[in-house]
């Protein structure tokens, strides 16, 4: 069977996304980068893959998918076995709540983590803009309230779903591994039921993996 | 079986959504309004159902969601609806992808717009700022190409079937039809016949003919 293809580089957080996806489900894959430096995500070639000129893109045979969490609904759907079964389709509830925190962590987590991860190392190592402080000290604030929900949830249960890992927990991966990287890090240890279930993600073989090839970049 | 609840005020887009999914398959519900110009819904009973203090929020039985993307593909899923084409790998992809869009891309987009030119006004006796709403509609703009483009493909946004990904987008649709800026549609002419189709549907128009819009 051929490797699927992922499009983009390996360290960007959505790209992480679609292979973190892949190495729970042991699927064989290829990652073919895209240059930023040379506006290849905005090439006729790349825009064939990514109407909107972003990354990651993907392929399948002739299917041809984009937006990170819908291409890695679909790698888990296709390799779903007994052992990775990581949206829990076959059980109406269980799916239910994978879908919500997947949502929060696309509407209230990723909105509060990512200008910290923007601000404290994406601007100052790869775009020459010093860290906005004040965009940081909001984001952290807003963060402290998306942590007290997850706590509070987290002290009900193992993961966010339920007590099985799921996608909802995956999604969580990239741009927190980034954040642990900043000053801002130890914000997740005023929230135990967090940071354990943090620590429980980053010792899964599939994790370890993909931090071992994004490793923190700058700052 | 009791109906489902439906909390949040009817008008907002993100309740909107799941009243069309409700219609859709023809469940019983009840919606049981939100005050949230008192802050209703950042308080107990509310917060209890949506931990961030924000609406809808959903019950069914003993079953409480959140999220109106998630509690939209419960309601489909349990009333056997085929708008996810879960059976089917490569189409319930497509149905992904598109309503991944129309989470980032067009809601992105749309919600500025309705903030300034709805809410602002109307609840909060503000005025709409106009560079807020222009930006945002060249952001729109964008997106519109790229919809122009795949419906130059597809009858629907996943293909040749109509999906959630399609209907996800009437709320937001409804509010652009209803302000003052419907024109940007113009220019792009499939668009326009695809939101025809869309705002036509017997589930859509129950739930619109439910409000009752003061003029933008």
């Amino acid at each position: 069977m051929t490797p699927v293809k992922v499009f983009g580089p390996a360290q960007s957080t959505n790209v992480a996304r679609v292979l973190l996806c892949l190495e729970e489900v042991g699927a064989e894959y290829e990652v073919v980068n895209v240059d930023f430096t040379v506006m290849e995500h905005k090439s006729p070639e790349h825009l064939k893959r990514n109407p909107f000129g972003q990354i990651p893109a993907f392929q399948d045979g002739d299917l041809y998918l984009f937006e990170s969490r819908a291409i890695g609904k679909y790698i888990l759907r296709k390799y779903k076995t007994r052992e990775a079964d990581l949206l829990r389709e076959g059980n109406l509830r269980e799916a239910a709540m994978v879908d919500v925190w997947t949502e929060v962590e696309t509407h209230q987590y990723n909105s509060a983590i990512s200008p910290i991860v923007y601000e404290c190392i994406i601007n100052p190592a790869k775009r020459g803009i010093p860290t906005n402080q004040k965009v940081v000290d909001e984001s952290a604030e807003k963060l402290k309230k998306v942590l007290e929900v997850y706590e509070a949830r987290l002290s009900q249960s193992t993961y966010l779903a339920g007590d099985f890992v799921s996608f909802a927990d995956l999604n969580h991966f990239p741009y927190t591994f980034y954040f642990m990287g900043t000053p801002y890090a130890s914000l997740f240890d005023s929230y135990p039921h967090v940071k354990a279930w943090w620590e429980r993600l980053m010792a899964r073989p599939s994790v370890k993996k993909l931090a071992a090839v994004m490793a923190p970049q700058g700052a | 079986m009791a109906p489902a609840k439906v909390y949040g005020p009817a008008m907002s887009t993100n309740v909107m959504r799941i009243l069309v999914c409700l219609e859709e398959v023809g469940a019983e519900y009840e919606v049981v309004p939100v005050d949230m110009s008192t802050g209703e819904h950042k308080r107990p009973p509310h917060i209890s159902r949506n931990p961030f203090g924000q609406v809808p929020a959903f019950e069914d039985g003993d079953l409480t969601l959140f999220e109106s993307r998630a509690i939209s593909k419960y309601i489909l899923r349990k009333h056997g609806s085929d708008l996810l084409r879960e059976s089917n790998l490569s189409e319930s992809a497509m149905v992904d992808v598109w309503l991944e869009v129309e989470s980032s891309h067009f809601d992105g987009a749309m919600s500025p717009i309705i903030f300034q030119c709805f809410i602002v006004p109307m609840f909060m006796g503000g005025a709409t700022d106009m560079g807020v709403v222009n930006e945002s509609l060249e952001k729109l703009k964008k997106a519109l190409e790229v919809y122009e483009a795949q419906l130059s493909k597809s009858k629907y946004l996943a293909g040749d079937f109509i999906s959630l990904a399609d209907i996800s987008h009437f709320p937001t649709v409804y509010y652009l039809l209803a302000s003052a800026h419907a024109s940007v549609l113009e220019a792009y002419p499939r668009v326009k016949a695809w939101i025809d189709d869309v705002m036509q549907r017997p589930s859509v128009k129950k739930v619109t003919e439910a409000l009752k819009m003061p003029s933008a």
